[in-house]
């Protein structure tokens, strides 16, 4: 645990230096606080209701693509450099440096998130708001994330290069986030349902209304657990080639 | 701390890069690691390191195991890996404090250690620029910082002097020197001048295979088989003096050094001396010796026999 957390930090200050964290919290915060408050025909004003959805609706789609700009780099360029080596071979084991990595994003995109609490605060101010369904949005941006992260993490750990770590995340990341729902509408019976049960805004639906089921969270775990544990392996690979 | 490698084995594909290689390393030993491009040097460093895992065989150091207890082998070494990559955008200062908690140096420890390796590589003026801006002597320096950032029992260089200039070389050779009187040391390299300055064994392997194992005198003695002399004699037909040399009874073959000046390099029988003979020639003669010095064999000539046309 304590080796993790060596990473973590290391990787978090990583992204302060780089200007990498700066860049996200500004845009992501500018780009939901304009969805929300601003944008003409979904923003609270129109709705007319002390409500958060408009917010989780919007940092549904921005974390979607920030989140491959955020781990592309992650294993990608320890490959290119050849900083793997000088990692791996300190006393760390290969789970260890891919979970400090995903601890590290995940860590900046719950400070960001953190950061909108204030719109929360506005809200609930202006009139009576759902606090269990706030609650719940978070928990389901968290979930969300936690399992684009993990999945950034693996296309970016079987490849060197950077681009096509972000490319590959946003290809595989976009089968979750819409085709699969998509593509499960035009199978019927048991086809169609697992398709629809891949899909993972089905799952966030259900969270933000505030249904937390245990097949929602056995969904998020396996894609965390899965994306993590396929980037362990791309890293073991090393020993086969 | 001793390192045994036992009959390790590793393929690329079809390509045998270790094969069936076994040695000792005693502590206190400085080990030269040599061989040319491709040979294996730097596979058995990254299976020591427990980088890569050998298809066969084991790795022990001080009766770890490398496939046992790797989180073990690696905490009591200390590996600069071939080219030295470093996280460019980090701070050297940071980045130490990055590898000696990695390392399990103790909190109250790794201010210490920190100060300390940036005093011995002598980085003092340049500890809070990022690495990605130094050049390419001091990006080394580091690399050796790091290395030695938790005091190990085994130190790993893998060609640890390239990009240095030559009074960084003299330095780093001194500070491997100073290390390798407690401590067991591996250093790779394809300088054979440095092998010799500074180790007490060399190993030289060629196709995943010890092709030779000794110290440095040793290796040269073995190489030199026969006597060979270059012998310079003021004449004005050449020829004459060649046809004059041959007939030394001591004298296996004579052979010119260049087209145009009387120089020959000539090479005795096996355990034989020619050179008495040869001055009592030029004497009778009334030849006048402008030289007459023995050619000693080096590493290099060492080196290119063993590792060439096998």
């Amino acid at each position: 645990m304590k080796q993790i957390w060596i990473i973590t930090k290391k990787e978090l200050k990583g992204y302060f230096d780089s200007l990498m964290a700066y860049i996200l919290i500004v845009v992501f915060l500018g780009l939901s606080g304009f969805f929300t408050w601003l944008y003409g025909n979904n923003d609270v004003f129109y709705i007319n209701r002390a409500t958060m959805q408009p917010f989780f609706g919007i940092a549904y789609w921005t974390l979607f693509i920030f989140i491959p700009a955020l781990t592309m780099k992650q294993i990608a360029e320890e490959f290119k450099t050849g900083t793997i080596e000088l990692l791996l071979t300190k006393p760390v084991s290969d789970w260890q440096v891919v979970s400090g990595k995903f601890l590290a994003t995940f860590l900046l995109i719950a400070i960001s998130l953190a950061l909108t609490l204030p719109y929360y605060i506005s809200i609930a101010n202006i009139g009576p708001i759902d606090h269990g369904s706030v609650l719940t949005g978070y928990l389901g941006l968290l979930l969300m994330s936690a399992a684009y992260i993990s999945l950034g993490i693996f296309a970016s750990s079987i490849t060197s290069n950077q681009i096509v770590a972000f490319l590959l995340a946003l290809i595989i990341g976009i089968f979750f986030q819409i085709l699969f729902g998509i593509i499960s509408r035009a199978f019927p019976g048991m086809i169609g349902d697992t398709l629809s049960y891949l899909d993972m805004q089905y799952h966030y639906r259900s969270i933000t209304r505030g249904v937390i089921d245990s097949k929602n969270i056995i969904y998020f775990a396996s894609i965390i657990l899965g994306g993590l544990m396929a980037s362990e392996l791309s890293l073991v690979k090393r020993n086969i080639n | 701390m001793d390192i045994h490698v036992k009959n390790i084995t590793k393929t690329y594909g079809t390509q045998k890069a270790l094969d069936d290689l076994s040695f000792k390393v005693k502590t206190g030993e400085i080990l030269g690691f040599l061989g040319p491009n491709g040979a294996g040097k730097t596979t058995t460093m990254k299976a020591i390191t427990c980088y890569t895992t050998p298809n066969g065989g084991d790795i022990t150091l001080g009766g770890k195991s490398v496939h046992d207890a790797p989180d073990e082998v690696k905490k009591n070494i200390g590996y600069l890996p071939e080219n030295n990559p470093l996280y460019l955008d980090m701070t050297i200062m940071d980045y130490l404090n990055f590898i000696g908690e990695l390392q399990g140096v103790s909190k109250s420890n790794i201010k210490v250690q920190v100060e300390k390796m940036i005093r011995i590589c002598g980085l003092d003026l340049e500890k809070h620029k990022k690495v990605g801006e130094l050049s390419k002597g001091y990006k080394q320096r580091v690399g050796l910082a790091q290395a030695l950032i938790h005091d190990p029992e085994v130190l790993i260089l893998d060609e640890p002097t390239t990009g240095l200039d030559p009074n960084q070389i003299i330095e780093i050779r001194k500070l491997i020197k100073e290390i390798g009187r407690e401590k067991t040391v591996i250093l790779s390299s394809h300088i054979l001048a440095e092998v010799e300055a500074t180790c007490d064994r060399v190993l030289i392997i060629n196709k995943g295979k010890i092709v030779a194992d000794g110290t440095p005198e040793s290796l040269r003695k073995e190489a030199q088989g026969t006597e060979l002399l270059k012998v310079g004699i003021s004449i004005m037909d050449r020829n004459e003096a060649y046809k004059a040399l041959s007939n030394i009874d001591e004298v296996a073959m004579v052979s010119f050094v260049d087209d145009n000046s009387c120089i020959f390099e000539v090479e005795s029988h096996v355990g034989k001396s020619s050179i008495e003979s040869i001055f009592k020639m030029c004497v009778s003669k009334g030849w006048f010796i402008t030289q007459l010095t023995p050619i000693e064999k080096n590493l290099e000539d060492v080196f290119r026999e063993l590792t060439q046309g096998r």
